[in-house]
């Protein structure tokens, strides 16, 4: 039952970061923009946290860092993708590499530091709950906070006026524009939330997730943050519940080696990547219904001076 | 409606609602709207005419806000207004229903009116949408989502959207051209009352019917300028369209030869498609030497007949016959290589690949050049060539991009480039659609060329007067079915409208179709 | 004065030449404002990152080097992205590239005949062709979006090269260090120019770019590639297979990824490790875009790219600024010249006070 309990544990722990990650891509994906650079975003919140949390010794200072971290960036994009309305895709990409550049470049600085202690997680009392305790209660308060964001991020797409704009700039920002809302605006608005969300997931990663800066600590997780998105159809309830699937792929590549199974360390490293591929073919054979369920105006630019 | 007439006279005297002064807007080197100027009384309907590219939807779009003139003025009620987004022009009390809708699919009538009222309460919305509804007689179902609508309906709710925000000036940009006769008749009641009511109506068309029969005052616009401003109940038909064209229509060639074989035969042909535009049990013949026209309000499966038709879309072998052998399994260059060619709706992107060369785009649909791992260039150089020159193709060289030729000039290319290989079967799909007068008269030529030399001819078009003048034979399609065919002296353009609606007397068999010759 | 962007009626094609040359040049005075900020003179800096490189011929020669595999890769991702085939795993191939040729040059023996290079050369093209494969397959089979999963086959791949050069081909004389044994000198790629690193590996990648243009220019495939990439309906339309022009280009493109691999490898590492690549397939996209998918503008490219890396490794050495400034200068580079693309297609337009 410990076992149980510690599987739940780690796979909720595993999750957390692509849960985040996931909901802000959902918010920019449904304004219609894809941001391909989740990974430069993410790894940039990653070093930028870590080395806040290391000067100011709060970890909740680091968290807001990597959060502002996040959305510079994408405001990057922004400038860039709706401003200039460069190719969504190369942009986004562009990003991610030039992310990862500077990334880099700053962690130079806080390369093999460690980061202060920090009180235990969890709810007090419940935490110490038989069974569920450890498994459900036990968890750094960022794994709260990031149901809870899906959860307002649902509430806020579907029950909202708001939702409706966003809803209905990323199906046609021509028409939305046409009836006199700030298309560019709001698609910049959501990308920077996005940004937020990425510079979040990573900043859980450097901090709580294993509490050090390298350049691998993202390891591809913003792309699978992008499968992911399209594998629950941009709804928030369907990402929380793939965010966790996928953690669990994650972890069970460390349960099996726990196990005492034969397999070199390497191709259960494999497993995550081989999961989304999976995912991704699962999904895409019918593409009449990605087609139905996706925002009609994904990847297009929208040029308010240049309406046919 | 006299009471309309009335009102427009009446305030004829005072401060125009709407008031565009010397416009002028470049695209480049094209003037669309050349120190323009503009008014539009209170009550009032006015129609504003002009064949493709004469510059009303751009003078419309400037007073709309999405785009801004280059020098000019806009007033509202007499005082100036800044108008350079579309939220300014709501505000100043402007709405517009576009040409194509700016609705969103996936959202409900309700969610969408309510993205055009951003100050309004949800609550409230339905309410005051049925009681509009009810009021102009545009009843919508607020629960359906926008995408399970046929273009009518859509049409009512991107009315009811626009006069929701209860504008001064309603702005509609060729409104009937998605629309049946009997929707259109309801659409002109629905002005009517509007304009009784006080709101300014400008009505952007290029059918002279209609505007006589709506318009109490009809500008008139031609390459970027103002020609006209007249009264169009008191002008002929002929009168307008020479104001509009400049000139009188230049004649078409006549014909005379009887039809020859049967050579083309669709039977039966069934598609399904992801929007639902599909083809329902499609059957009919096309002879050598023949010219078979199919009439139809756009978006009633014309797309999907002529993808079947053309091998863009593969089907049951035997639903599509040439000579006699059943082809409906085969690609579009397979087909091709049989004598069946095809000129798409769309120039620039399906017809032809804008960013290439016409030399290049001469390449596109001859295979003899594309055999064996080299391209055969000098075969390109030269088919572009002899279209350049036959067709009259103002082009300065072959080595210029396609998407540097105007409208008329890049159809003529395409035209020449099928026509030249010398097809027996030539499908066409909206031969002259955005086609200045005097291409589209040689391209219409070109048509009856071809028939004189023994090809059938399939024409998809939406303009029925040139269905008129070139079909032997005339089809309806509507929500993907054919009709029986006519002699053009058999069937009126009014009941060709009756049955453009999806209502034709039912063929008794085939046999039928085979006897009208 | 207020701007706005409309778009041309076509492009411009004094921007679509001019575009490059001035991206590089902000990107330039972008990284003049990096080093200021890091407390080193602009002047030096740029002495350091851009001139030394290329002050004598050994500094050319390694610039060819490293040039080589950017040039291989972006030839062939140059095709696959003017058919609209968004393959972005180049670097996941070049790794399966280097450990298919890496297997066949660990069979070589100081006995085997000095032609062994050319069978490592061509099984590493295989190799890469071979893991394109995969996503290509899944694309034409299943419909599965190819940007991620050739993404995500780049990080297997890296597991790949780990357990290999860890666990099956270790060197057991290597102390235990991630790598397999030096190759035999039969299964190394012969030196160009004496004295220098430079191998048959870069005369290789200008036949690449060579090939490139003769593909587009004059070819029947080319012609239909172009076509797809540029008007799917067209391309529809004519009868061009979407199916042979994603096989075409993935193919083509895992080759030379490949081979790039390969000749890292059979060249100047001459062995395999756990990083034989510091990302050239990722730099390969920078070079390709900046390159305007152009043989030509690809070959430049390549030299500026691989300008950057020598810079950044010369401004660690000499300047004790990190060889991390590499990675960012390769970024904006791209940021910029995407921004400048912005005027090929669009027109700034200016407005005079409030508008009509």
């Amino acid at each position: 039952m410990d076992a149980l309990a510690s599987l739940i544990a780690i796979t909720l722990n595993a999750g957390t970061p692509l849960l985040l990650a996931a909901i802000g891509i959902v918010i920019n994906e449904r304004s219609g923009v894809v941001n391909l650079g989740t990974e430069g975003m993410m790894l940039v919140g990653a070093v930028v946290a870590f080395a806040v949390t290391l000067a100011s010794g709060q970890y909740w200072i680091g968290f807001i860092a990597g959060a502002i971290a996040g959305a510079l960036m994408a405001s990057l994009f922004a400038a860039l993708a709706v401003g200039l309305m460069t190719n969504q895709f190369a942009t986004g990409l562009a990003l991610a590499l030039f992310g990862a550049g500077v990334a880099t470049f700053i962690g130079i600085g806080v390369q093999g530091e460690t980061l202060p202690a920090r009180a235990a997680d969890g709810v007090p009392v419940l935490r110490d709950l038989a069974l569920f305790g450890p498994a459900l209660f036990a968890h750094h308060w960022m794994f709260y906070a990031s149901l809870a964001l899906a959860g307002a991020a649902a509430w806020f797409l579907f029950a909202t006026r708001g939702g409706l704009i966003l809803r209905a700039v990323g199906e046609s920002p021509e028409s939305a524009y046409a009836l006199g809302y700030p298309v560019r605006l709001i698609r910049w608005a959501a990308l920077a939330f996005g940004g937020a969300c990425a510079g979040l997931a990573g900043a859980y990663l450097s901090t709580i997730y294993t509490p050090l800066w390298s350049e691998g600590i993202v390891a591809g997780r913003g792309w699978i943050a992008l499968a992911l998105v399209t594998f629950a159809t941009w709804r928030p309830g369907r990402v929380v519940l793939g965010a966790f699937l996928f953690g669990g792929v994650t972890m069970m590549q460390f349960y099996l080696q726990g196990a005492g199974v034969e397999i070199p360390a390497q191709w259960l490293a494999m497993t995550p990547y081989l999961a989304t591929i999976v995912v991704l073919v699962l999904i895409s054979r019918d593409p009449r219904w990605i087609r139905l369920n996706m925002p009609a105006a994904l990847g297009r630019s929208f040029n308010p001076h240049g309406l046919p | 409606m006299h009471a309309g007439a009335e009102s427009a006279s009446v305030a004829a005297a005072g401060t125009p609602r709407l008031s565009l002064g010397d416009v002028t807007k470049h695209y480049g080197k094209v003037v669309a709207n050349d120190a323009v100027s503009f008014d539009v009384m209170p009550g009032e309907i006015v129609a504003l005419l002009g064949e493709n590219g004469a510059g009303k939807t751009t003078l419309m779009k400037i007073a709309y806000g999405i785009t801004q003139a280059d020098r000019g003025t806009i007033a509202v009620d007499g005082a100036v207004v800044g108008i350079d987004s579309p939220r300014r022009a709501r505000a100043a009390g402007i709405a517009m229903v576009f040409q194509q809708f700016a609705l969103f699919e996936a959202a409900t009538v309700l969610e969408n009116i309510a993205l055009g009222l951003p100050r309004a309460p949800m609550r409230n919305i339905e309410s005051r949408v049925m009681e509009l509804a009810a009021r102009y007689g545009l009843p919508v179902d607020p629960m359906k989502r926008v995408h399970d609508l046929s273009m009518g309906e859509r049409q009512r709710v991107e009315i009811v959207r626009g006069l929701l925000s209860q504008p001064r000036v309603l702005i509609l940009d060729e409104p009937t051209s998605v629309l049946t006769p009997n929707a259109v008749d309801r659409l002109f009641l629905t002005l009517q009352q509007l304009a009784f009511d006080g709101t300014s109506i400008v009505f952007i068309s290029h059918k002279l019917h209609e505007i006589r029969r709506l318009a109490t005052r009809c500008v008139v616009m031609r390459a970027g300028r103002v020609v006209a401003d007249v009264d169009p109940r008191v002008q002929t038909e002929s009168a307008l369209a020479r104001l509009m064209l400049g000139a009188d229509t230049p004649d078409l060639a006549s014909h005379t030869a009887p039809p020859g074989e049967v050579m083309f035969q669709v039977r039966n042909l069934s598609v399904g498609t992801d929007d639902g535009s599909a083809l329902e049990d499609v059957t009919f013949d096309v002879r050598s030497g023949e010219i078979v026209g199919i009439a139809g309000v756009s978006g009633n499966g014309q797309t999907a007949l002529m993808a079947s038709l053309a091998g863009e879309t593969r089907v049951r072998s035997d639903a599509v016959r040439l000579s006699g052998e059943p082809i409906g399994n085969l690609d579009t260059a397979q087909r091709r290589a049989l004598g069946l060619r095809y000129i798409p709706e769309q120039r620039l992107g399906h017809g032809a690949v804008a960013e290439l060369s016409l030399e290049e785009n001469a390449l596109l649909t001859d295979a003899s050049a594309q055999s064996g791992l080299l391209m055969h260039r000098a075969l390109g150089l030269a088919g572009a060539a002899r279209a350049v020159e036959r067709f009259g193709v103002r082009a300065s060289s072959l080595a210029q991009k396609a998407e540097t030729l105007s409208g008329g000039n890049l159809q003529k290319f395409i035209v020449g480039r099928e026509v030249l290989q010398a097809p027996r079967i030539l499908l066409v799909h909206q031969p002259t659609w955005g086609v200045d007068a005097g291409s589209a008269a040689a391209i219409r030529n070109e048509l009856i060329a071809l028939r004189a030399a023994g090809c059938g001819v399939v024409v998809v078009s939406e303009e029925l007067d040139e269905l008129y003048q070139l079909a032997d034979r005339l089809f309806v399609m509507a929500n993907g079915r054919l009709s029986p065919p006519r002699k053009p002296h058999q069937i009126s353009s009014a009941e060709m409208g009756v049955w453009m609606g999806g209502e034709w007397p039912a063929a008794s068999d085939h046999s039928a179709v085979m006897r009208v010759t | 004065m207020r701007w706005s962007l409309t778009p041309r009626d076509r492009a411009s094609p004094i921007w679509i030449w001019l575009s490059p040359f001035v991206a590089i040049a902000l990107t330039l005075a972008a990284g003049c404002a990096l080093f200021a900020a890091m407390g080193t003179a602009p002047i030096q800096g740029l002495m350091v990152f851009i001139v030394e490189p290329l002050a004598s011929v050994r500094g050319w020669s390694e610039l060819a080097l490293k040039a080589t595999p950017l040039v291989l890769c972006a030839c062939g991702l140059a095709v696959c992205f003017r058919t609209n085939v968004w393959n972005i795993g180049a670097e996941g191939q070049l790794i399966v590239g280097a450990i298919v040729g890496g297997g066949v040059a660990l069979l070589a023996t100081p006995d085997t005949s000095r032609i062994w290079f050319v069978l490592v050369l061509l099984a590493s093209a295989v190799g890469g062709a071979l893991w394109a494969s995969i996503t290509a397959w899944l694309r034409d089979r299943f419909n599965a979006n190819e940007i991620l999963v050739s993404l995500m086959l780049v990080y297997v791949a890296q597991q790949l090269i780990s357990w290999v050069v860890q666990g099956p081909w270790r060197d057991p004389a290597g102390y235990g260090f991630p790598q397999s044994e030096m190759f035999a000198a039969a299964a190394r790629v012969p030196t160009l120019v004496e004295g220098t690193r430079l191998t048959l590996g870069s005369a290789l990648a200008v036949v690449a770019a060579a090939a490139l243009w003769l593909l587009f220019a004059r070819t029947v495939i080319g012609f239909q590639l172009k076509v797809i990439g540029l008007a799917p309906l067209a391309a529809r339309y004519a009868g061009f297979t979407n199916r042979r022009a994603l096989w075409f280009a993935m193919l083509v493109s895992g080759a030379l990824a490949g081979l790039a691999g390969g000749l890292e490898v059979a060249g100047p590492i001459g062995q395999l490790t756990s990083s034989i690549s510091p990302g050239y397939g990722f730099a390969a996209i920078i070079v390709a875009f900046v390159g305007r998918l152009h043989p030509v503008g690809i070959v430049l490219a390549s030299l500026v790219m691989a300008l950057f890396y020598i810079g950044g490794e010369l401004a660690q050495s000499r300047l004790g600024l990190p060889s991390a400034l590499t990675g960012v200068y390769q970024g904006l580079l791209l940021f910029f010249l995407l921004a400048c693309d912005t005027l090929v297609a669009h027109r700034v337009q200016f407005r005079q006070g409030a508008p009509a």
